[in-house]
């Protein structure tokens, strides 16, 4: 089989059933138990430590 | 500089350490600053040399120009380096506690003065179209608008926005992982790196060094050189989220990396030449035919994608929160817009090749993920503006948030425009029209260049510890001169673009082309001089942008000194 036929067949079948898989893996990860609490933390990341480094290792209060 | 800094931290934060080992320490650390100096003095005198040989030897105008700014660059730093090589430097202790934002300073500068000489060239070639003896006789083969129009594109897109966005990931990064910037000085070589690459691309149009691929024009060397500072920048930016103090890595940071490595692979495989000869600025490509302009356009298109997207995303989602002073309006929504752009960006290149040598299927397939892409384009657009919700008031005070708002309204805009182009059959009218000028400007003026213009005014009081911004009325004459400014751009181009579309697929009853081109050049006229208006408004308001920051710095009321030495609340 030709290279080209060859990377061809494998992006659309193999490759693609792989990332489409990783996308749904990452949507169901951001909505898995405990996510919201989680990232309204993350969220507030801005409002922390404009002025100056963090001085202990863990940043969070 | 930066190993004096760490000698200081250590000796700081290590009081039990024994004076002979202290001792041992400093005199290790000296010895390895003068031996890492001889080759830096080394290779500058190489590079020098180099460049003197390729003066002597050049095969054309723009590589002799060129070889010689290199020669003056180069030449300059090695009689620096030598002048300071044996000095001792004084130690700067704790620089570990503190940001590094000298450079960003320099980046906000950066940004304001090429987005100025980016937007003269803008409008001054928008002239030239319309009142073609701006082409002057006495210029030819330097200043005609074939000459200028990269000059234009490369100068607000990688001068303007490349300096914005190495100024705000320098920032954002730091803020958000709570650490300084890794790499010490590293991060001055990617600035003056990144302005010399600027430098060097901009004569090099002018002199006719191009190898007229659209975006990346710059010629062989300077392909080089961008890579070599492209990495030293990967390397700041990912040394800093590598050690960071918060635990999660937040998603600005993910929108700038993305950005930064996407960058890097496209400007790679896009820019495989051989060079013809090393004296000479020409090389050839290593694509064949078909399959250089599918990487040219798999390139030009994640250009927008990545640069003028994921990177200028970065911004939104850290300078419309603080603006707003309340958080994202959904951080899952981000994560799934992001990766959700990520995935489908990167595919839809082949929609600039519809009716070309490429393949049915490949354009095909780049129209239906331009389709899919408006989804988690709104998804980003939805996010910036929700972000708001509860705090829409500030829009009738605050002209920052007016001007960042507004930037996420293009943007919504603009990707809701883009993937309409992107159809075959939508395409067939627009393609090589004004449509699609206008499409790009009403993406670059009003989402690039506003939300830029939102955060210069955020930074600047910040960087120089400013109370508050000079004038917020002359931030709201910039708002609406820029505004009208990209509405009389935008609407001029839309009907131009349209026209010109219909103008060369009419056919007469025979069945013969009822219009020449000359036709639709002479019906294009008004439009193309209402768009120039537009372009001199849109400067206009840059340039009162640049006044007002310049007053800040100098007359706005400095911050109080207990404020900045205050530490933030925990």
């Amino acid at each position: 089989m030709e290279l080209y036929t060859l990377l061809r067949e494998f992006a659309d079948s193999w490759m693609l059933l792989f990332l489409f898989t990783v996308f749904v893996g990452i949507i169901v990860w951001a909505f898995r138990p405990g996510s919201t609490k989680a990232y309204e933390d993350t969220a507030n990341i801005p409002f922390r430590h404009a002025d100056k480094p963090a001085a202990t290792k863990e940043a969070r209060p | 500089m930066q190993i004096k800094a760490a000698t200081g931290c250590l000796l700081h934060e290590g009081p039990s350490l024994k004076t002979p080992l202290r001792f041992k320490i400093r005199a290790g650390m000296a010895k390895g600053r003068k031996m890492s100096n001889y080759i830096k003095l080394i290779a500058l005198g190489l590079v020098t040399l180099f460049a003197m040989i390729g003066t002597n030897y050049a095969r054309d105008l723009a590589y002799q120009v060129h070889a010689v700014i290199v020669m003056i660059v180069a030449g300059g730093l090695f009689l620096y380096t030598l002048r300071h090589t044996d000095e001792p430097k004084k130690a700067v202790a704790g620089v570990e506690n503190e940001y590094f934002d000298s450079v960003v300073r320099a980046g906000a500068i950066a940004t304001a003065f090429w987005g100025v000489v980016g937007f003269l060239a803008g409008t001054f070639i928008a002239f030239q179209l319309a009142f073609p003896v701006l082409n002057f006789d006495w210029a030819q083969g330097f200043t005609n608008f074939g000459r200028l129009r990269p000059l234009h594109t490369s100068a607000v897109i990688f001068a303007f926005g490349g300096n914005a966005l190495l100024a705000t990931s320098f920032y954002v990064v730091q803020r958000t992982s709570a650490a300084r910037l890794w790499g010490g000085n590293l991060a001055w070589f990617v600035f003056w790196g990144y302005q010399l690459f600027i430098v060097l691309a901009a004569t090099g149009y002018l002199l006719g060094g191009t190898q007229s691929k659209e975006y990346a024009e710059p010629e062989w060397y300077v392909d080089l050189w961008l890579t070599i500072v492209w990495v030293a920048y990967l390397a700041v930016f990912l040394g800093t989220v590598i050690k960071r103090k918060e635990p999660h890595i937040y998603v600005a940071n993910w929108f700038y990396l993305a950005f930064i490595v996407t960058v890097a692979m496209l400007h790679v495989v896009n820019n495989l030449t051989i060079p013809v000869s090393i004296w000479g600025s020409k090389s050839v490509i290593v694509w064949p035919g078909v399959q250089d302009a599918m990487v040219q356009w798999w390139y030009g298109h994640n250009a927008v994608g990545f640069f003028l997207t994921a990177g200028f995303l970065g911004m939104m989602y850290y300078f419309i929160p603080k603006q707003a002073e309340r958080p994202v309006f959904s951080y899952k929504l981000s994560i799934i817009h992001f990766w959700a752009l990520i995935f489908l960006y990167i595919w839809a290149g082949p929609h600039h090749l519809h009716y070309t040598a490429l393949p049915d299927w490949a354009s095909t397939l780049g129209m239906v993920f331009s389709v899919i892409l408006w989804m988690p384009s709104w998804g980003g657009m939805i996010n910036g503006l929700m972000t708001l919700s509860g705090a829409w008031d500030k829009l009738r005070t605050d002209p920052v948030i007016r001007m960042m708002v507004i930037s996420v309204g293009f943007y919504g805009m603009s990707t809701f425009e883009g993937p309409m182009m992107s159809i075959r059959a939508v395409n067939s009218l627009s393609h090589y029209t004004d449509w699609t000028i206008g499409h790009v400007h009403s993406g670059a003026l009003g989402w690039n260049g506003m939300i830029t213009f939102g955060a210069l005014y955020y930074l600047v009081p910040v960087l120089w510890k400013r109370e508050r911004l000079y004038s917020l009325s002359l931030v709201s004459w910039h708002f609406w001169l820029a505004t009208i400014g990209i509405v009389l751009y935008a609407a001029s181009m839309w009907v131009t673009g349209i026209m010109e579309g219909l103008m060369w697929r009419e056919v007469d009853a025979n069945g013969f082309l009822v219009n020449s081109f000359a036709d639709t050049v002479a019906a294009k006229f008004p439009m193309y001089v209402v768009r120039g208006l537009g372009g001199v408004m849109f400067l206009a308001g840059s340039i009162i942008m640049c006044y007002n920051l310049w007053m800040t710095v100098r007359r706005a009321p400095a911050k109080e000194a207990s404020l900045s030495v205050q530490v933030p609340a925990e």
